[in-house]
């Protein structure tokens, strides 16, 4: 075993805010759903109790009497910002002194970096291309992610869960977000920094970066594995096999609205639902095909002398 | 002394030299007897009063008016939510986010001084501001970890507004400056990548564009691309590097993207972002909690 290349990633000065995301984002997951859960058990309490809900506060702290329900921006949310400012520049400053920014040799395009890697928050669209040609991992894919992320709230119609941390009352919208945060963008930029050597080959933590390693890259494309060779009916074959992941996906998203989710489904509108179903089903298409990919080595579903997916 | 002060001044007996007791050094000294007072108690002067509008007593109204007149506080209302100041509710990262940009735009500032964005030179200027400009490794550290930390600050910031629904009705365009604020982040410290025009930063931005060769109708390798007649010298990618492989055309546009074009923009999409915080009712909370048997009302009302 060669601990020694694991440790000699993680000490490496550009990886080191990866090692600090992976400290700090368990840390805020857990804040932000301790309150979600704190307001969680307050809320089921007031719905099952419509009297109390009239009197009730509505606040997991609720004020306490004689207080001031606002308080002075000057002095008690300036010193806040104050004293973190100061804090930050601490931090800065030790950082700067502890650790020096990386500068290798000077930029020569005749000698390739092996593996070249891109910044660790960029990781997560580099590992993409394992999985997908560059113009759905370094176009398509990112696009999707910034016009997804911008569509949220106008998706989004649940009322409920509006300035205040919850899990219950917005299920969907948390899974499909720590989903795609915590599991995906992360997990991917994990593997890209830690799991991926030269020849962007996976080496698992304890192995040395062989330069010299061989891996049987074989691969088959989907059609190929029922036994079709003719491109005509590779496409054909590719195209209904897409359809029919799609349809299978947004079958059960669909299912899943209409039974667990009636109300929301109720309120949206066909734009709003066919946008949550398209990004559903686009994401759901990179897990699926990168197990896909790791099971049977299986890179392409369809075909075409244009592009394949 | 007294000779050119008396053909000015408003006393001719002082001419005489027997006058001393009424003369001008008597009343520069009366004056100055005057002046001490003022000079001891500068907050009751004219100079004073005309930089700061209002006293500095802690009534209500001071600390009200210490805010709103202030040009750089006056983005903060006079009075907030008490449960809002709270760590476990805010986390603090959006603001944390911005003191990070400031921070990254001083020492970005002092690294311009030192710094010439073309092949060859650009290297050694780094190796330069490490080796002999006073704390030039200690103004490059701190840029570099300040671009990373406020990369994680604003995904933290991020995923908060997200946990507590603050993108909700009435907020949600300003969700959606914030997506793009986070893009032009990710896209200023990708930029900056290339200035040390090192290994790491060629190879990083070698490997990151050329993903845009493969843009679908803009990009020469991307579907569809070829038939529109894109080829290596006019595609999107050209565009980005300014020519067909990452060079010195290439290093300048990095250096103007990342210290003018970029900040600029994300600039002005943070005086809009700080303004509909405000406008769209401030921090969203803590709310109080809403239940379900009572969300009918909330989209009527």
């Amino acid at each position: 075993m060669d601990w020694a290349q694991l440790w000699k990633i993680t000490t490496l000065p550009d990886n080191i805010p990866i090692v600090l995301i992976l400290l700090l984002l368990p840390y805020f997951t857990w804040l932000g759903l301790k309150q979600a859960f704190a307001n969680d058990r307050l809320i089921k309490k007031l719905e099952s109790d419509p009297e109390m809900a009239k009197t009730h506060h509505r606040k997991v702290e609720p004020y306490s009497k004689g207080w001031d329900k606002l308080v002075h921006v000057w002095p008690y949310l300036l010193r806040i910002e104050f004293l973190v400012a100061v804090i930050i520049t601490v931090i800065m400053l030790v950082w700067s002194i502890l650790l020096d920014a990386p500068l290798e040799e000077p930029a020569n395009p005749n000698l390739t970096m092996n593996p070249s890697k891109a910044p660790w928050y960029f990781l997560g669209l580099q590992e993409m291309l394992v999985y997908f040609d560059p113009w759905i991992a370094g176009v398509v894919l990112p696009s999707l992610i910034v016009v997804g992320l911008m569509a949220i709230p106008f998706v989004d119609v649940n009322p409920l869960g509006s300035g205040y941390y919850t899990f219950a009352q917005r299920k969907f919208a948390m899974i499909t977000y720590m989903f795609g945060f915590h599991f995906l963008w992360i997990i991917l930029i994990i593997i890209g920094v830690f799991l991926r050597g030269p020849g962007w080959m996976l080496f698992w933590p304890g192995m040395t970066w062989d330069h010299h390693r061989q891996v049987d890259e074989a691969y088959v494309h989907l059609p190929q594995i029922f036994g079709l060779e003719n491109p005509l009916l590779m496409a054909i074959f590719g195209v209904v096999a897409l359809i029919a992941f799609v349809v299978v996906t947004g079958g059960i998203t669909h299912v899943f609205f209409v039974k667990k989710m009636a109300s929301t489904y109720k309120k949206m509108n066909l734009i709003q639902y066919g946008t949550v179903q398209f990004l559903w089903i686009t994401m759901l298409a990179l897990p699926v095909k990168a197990v896909i990919w790791h099971m049977f080595r299986i890179k392409y579903v369809l075909i075409t002398p244009w592009f394949n997916i | 002394m007294e000779e050119p002060k008396n053909t000015n001044g408003n006393d001719p007996a002082g001419a005489n030299g027997n006058g001393k007791k009424d003369g001008p050094l008597q009343e520069l000294k009366e004056k100055s007897r005057e002046a001490i007072p003022m000079l001891l108690k500068p907050r009751e002067g004219r100079v004073w009063k005309s930089i700061f509008r209002h006293p500095l007593d802690e009534k209500p109204r001071n600390r009200s008016l210490a805010v709103l007149q202030n040009v750089f506080l006056h983005l903060h209302p006079a009075r907030i939510n008490r449960d809002a100041v709270r760590f476990s509710f805010t986390w603090g990262m959006g603001g944390i986010t911005f003191y990070l940009f400031i921070i990254l735009t001083l020492t970005g500032i002092f690294l311009m001084f030192y710094y010439h964005p073309s092949k060859v030179v650009a290297f050694r200027d780094i190796q330069y501001l490490e080796h002999n400009v006073p704390f030039g490794k200690i103004l490059r550290n701190m840029h570099r970890w300040a671009a990373h930390a406020m990369i994680i600050t604003a995904w933290l910031h991020m995923m908060r507004v997200f946990f507590t629904g603050s993108y909700k009705k009435p907020r949600e365009f300003n969700w959606s400056v914030g997506v793009i604020l986070l893009v032009l982040t990710l896209l200023m410290s990708f930029t900056g990548y290339l200035l040390p025009d090192d290994q790491l930063g060629f190879w990083a931005v070698t490997v990151g564009t050329n993903m845009a060769r493969a843009t679908p109708l803009l990009g020469h390798e991307g579907p569809g691309g070829p038939e529109l007649g894109m080829t290596a010298f006019n595609d999107v990618r050209f565009a980005l590097l300014g020519g067909s492989i990452v060079d010195a055309n290439a290093l300048l546009r990095a250096y103007i993207w990342h210290c003018i074009a970029i900040p600029v923009l994300a600039s002005i999409f943070m005086i809009v972002h700080f303004w509909r915080v405000r406008k769209d009712g401030g921090i969203s909370g803590p709310a109080p909690m809403l239940l379900e048997s009572e969300s009918d009302q909330v989209i009527r009302g």
